[in-house]
């Protein structure tokens, strides 16, 4: 569904992604683990536009979407729920959810709309309990869920998730960690980003390992989880051992 | 015969290609972080793994020899600490001294899936009685092609290599019905089954999986012939994991490389040029997914050709050709470039010579002579003179017709060839200057 190949980004001079590859396939949940700054936010930025790469080469559904702008790559059905929810406080959670619709309010055809938002409601109740409330009066959890039920007003066939669990309660993100493996059954495809790899492994398919803009690592979710660089960069030790010196 | 996994041996091109350059990716990165060799490669060569990147570029990096892993010798190309190696082997050594590799439990876990596939091609389910006879030891050939046996779940005898009767006795009672070897002793085992007077009818055997050193077609129809099998070939060598690098389906027409773990080019041995696929040339291989002991361009110096044309298995693996010879038994006699396996065909199409043979070179003056002994058949031995020298004759025009050299043919009583429980030594080589 999602192809990557060699994919480069910076900031000024710093390079943040040198070379990136991965795939996903229809219906997988794909999971970006490593350390900060190992690049993960730039790159789902990349592949939806926000932050365009300078080289490489993203392809989307056998469509070369590399440079496209954001809005048409949301349009050809990537979605992007970002690190830190960014909601709009002052505005009601049905606001909130309707923006994620924008591209499609655009185009007419409420009635899809509609029903798009009875689906998040149906995944998300509380989110239909508090619909006419400000959204900054949600607490976190509440406000991860409208995030993620934002992403998908577009409909999208693939969801990028970034850091959803970020900031939560671990009961809380048990729970959002639930509804993305409920989303999957739903026929959604998702690129997530995660701190806490273990938990991301479990839910996830296959993973890649960042580092530094680099994949060191691909694999089954399974494998990764026992190999030792993963634990290794996941508990953060230094990779030289002491027998090493 | 069944398929160990669709979902990687039956991939897309397209779909397989874009792993191949993840997986690539990532080896070379870690490479370049973990293994001191690799680094300086990268830095003399003025690259960064991150400029690798389409599989293409890879031909910019320059190759690894069999040299190379024996100056880092034992661990000095492990890419991991040595406490995350949990299994050690060594080369089989069919040339100079042998090189330590090493294993991750993910590695392992690679290796079974790998043996597993070739098993399963070569017609092993989980019903089978798989006798494995090869040594268990440093050599990787047994202990390989065993955890792919046990990961299918078939019945596991680990016969080990040797005592012939013993294996024929195993195999009628445990009533084995597959048997893992290299190919010569299984020709071997044929053998000892006529001494033994047991008719290999009798016996359950159904398949035969052979490796680790190269043999023709028309040896496959002998062993298929005298064992009443089905017999495929199978590819390793212990620097790049053992077997379970490419192994035949059941087409017998080439070995599928499992491209998912392995990247294959054939290059021309001299220039180091990458040689378009179908045509015959040195195998070099990447790892794609070893942790423990990755390597780039490993040159192989087994010769062969890769044919991307679709099997009518269903696997959309490349296949290389069976193994022609190495780059390093290659013969120069007299100047002439001779392959032992070359001799070899011949003798197959002669009747009334055994399947075994002997080279014997020497140098008489400043001249290099070629002394082929060959084993003949109990009826010929005892048979005339004249039919005898007719026959050496025979033997010596097809030979001098082959590879345009004239060599000395001679006959020698049937089993009064050393047998090797391992790799067959077909050349004895006294050249003085050697």
């Amino acid at each position: 569904m999602l192809k990557v190949r060699s994919l480069y980004a910076s900031y000024g001079f710093v390079q943040a992604l040198k070379g990136v590859s991965l795939h996903i396939k229809a219906g997988e949940i794909v999971a970006l683990i490593g350390a900060n700054g190992a690049g993960k936010t730039t790159l789902l930025n990349a592949i939806s536009g926000l932050h365009p790469p300078i080289q490489g080469e993203i392809v989307f559904g056998g469509q070369d979407i590399t440079g496209l702008p954001p809005e048409e790559i949301v349009h050809k059905g990537i979605s992007q729920v970002p690190e830190g929810r960014q909601i709009f406080p002052r505005l009601s959670v049905m606001d909130n959810l309707l923006l994620g619709a924008y591209q499609r309010c655009k185009r007419g055809n409420r009635e899809e709309i509609r029903q798009e938002m009875d689906t998040v409601f149906k995944i998300f109740p509380i989110l239909a309990e508090r619909r006419a409330q400000d959204a900054g009066t949600l607490s976190g959890g509440e406000q991860q869920m409208l995030a993620i039920g934002r992403g998908l007003m577009s409909r999208p066939k693939l969801l990028l998730l970034d850091e959803p669990s970020m900031g939560l309660a671990p009961k809380l993100a048990r729970e959002i960690f639930h509804i993305i493996g409920s989303l999957r059954r739903a026929g959604t495809t998702v690129l997530l980003v995660e701190q806490n790899a273990r938990a991301a492994l479990k839910l996830a398919d296959r993973g890649y390992v960042l580092e530094t803009g680099k994949v060191i690592l691909e694999g089954s979710a399974e494998d990764l989880m026992v190999n030792k660089e993963v634990q290794r960069a996941y508990i953060g030790k230094g990779y030289r051992e002491v027998w090493e010196e | 015969m069944s398929i160990w996994n669709n979902d990687f041996e039956c991939m897309s091109r397209d779909e397989l290609e874009q792993l191949q350059l993840e997986r690539l990716q990532a080896t070379l990165h870690r490479a370049y972080k973990n293994v001191s060799f690799y680094h300086h490669l990268f830095n003399t060569i003025g690259l960064i793994p991150e400029d690798i990147r389409s599989l293409a570029d890879l031909a910019n990096i320059p190759f690894t020899t069999k040299g190379d892993l024996r100056e880092a010798y034992p661990y000095g190309m492990f890419a991991v600490p040595l406490r995350e190696v949990v299994r050690i082997h060594a080369s089989s050594g069919t040339t100079g001294k042998p090189t330590v590799v090493g294993y991750t439990r993910g590695d392992l876990k690679v290796w079974s899936e790998l043996t597993a596939r070739v098993l399963a091609a070569g017609g092993v389910g989980k019903d089978d009685v798989v006798q494995i006879a090869f040594g268990y030891g440093l050599f990787t050939g047994a202990f390989g092609l065993h955890a792919g046996a046990e990961r299918i779940g078939a019945s596991v005898i680990p016969a080990g290599s040797g005592h012939s009767q013993r294996q024929i006795q195993i195999m009628q009672d445990f009533r084995t019905t597959s048997l893992v070897s290299t190919p010569s002793y299984a020709l071997h085992l044929a053998e000892t089954m006529t001494e033994m007077k047991v008719e290999p009818k009798s016996l359950h055997l159904r398949v035969g999986l052979f490796g680790a050193e190269p043999w023709s077609e028309n040896m496959r129809k002998e062993i298929e012939e005298r064992l009443g099998i089905s017999a495929t070939d199978n590819y390793g060598l212990s620097e790049i994991i053992g077997p379970g690098v490419a192994g035949e389906c059941h087409e017998k027409s080439g070995l599928h490389i499992f491209e998912d773990h392995f990247y294959p080019e054939v290059i021309e041995p001299d220039t180091g040029r990458v040689l378009p696929p179908g045509l015959e040339g040195e195998l070099i291989l990447t790892t794609l997914t070893k942790e423990a002991f990755p390597l780039i361009r490993f040159r192989t110096g087994d010769i062969t050709s890769l044919d991307y044309a679709p099997c009518p298995c269903g696997r959309t693996l490349v296949r290389m050709a069976r193994v022609f010879g190495r780059t390093d038994d290659m013969l120069i006699i007299r100047g002439v470039n001779v392959f032992p396996s070359q001799i070899e065909q011949v003798l197959f199409e002669i009747e009334g010579t055994e399947p075994h043979y002997q080279l014997i070179l020497d140098r008489k003056g400043s001249l290099d002579e070629l002394e082929v002994w060959v084993e003949v058949t109990e009826a010929i031995f005892y048979d005339e003179m004249k039919r005898q020298r007719e026959l050496v004759e025979l033997i010596e025009d097809r030979l001098e017709a082959t590879l345009g050299l004239h060599c000395r043919v001679k006959l020698v009583e049937p089993r009064s060839i050393h047998r090797s429980e391992g790799k067959a030594q077909r050349v004895i080589d006294r050249r003085k200057w050697k």
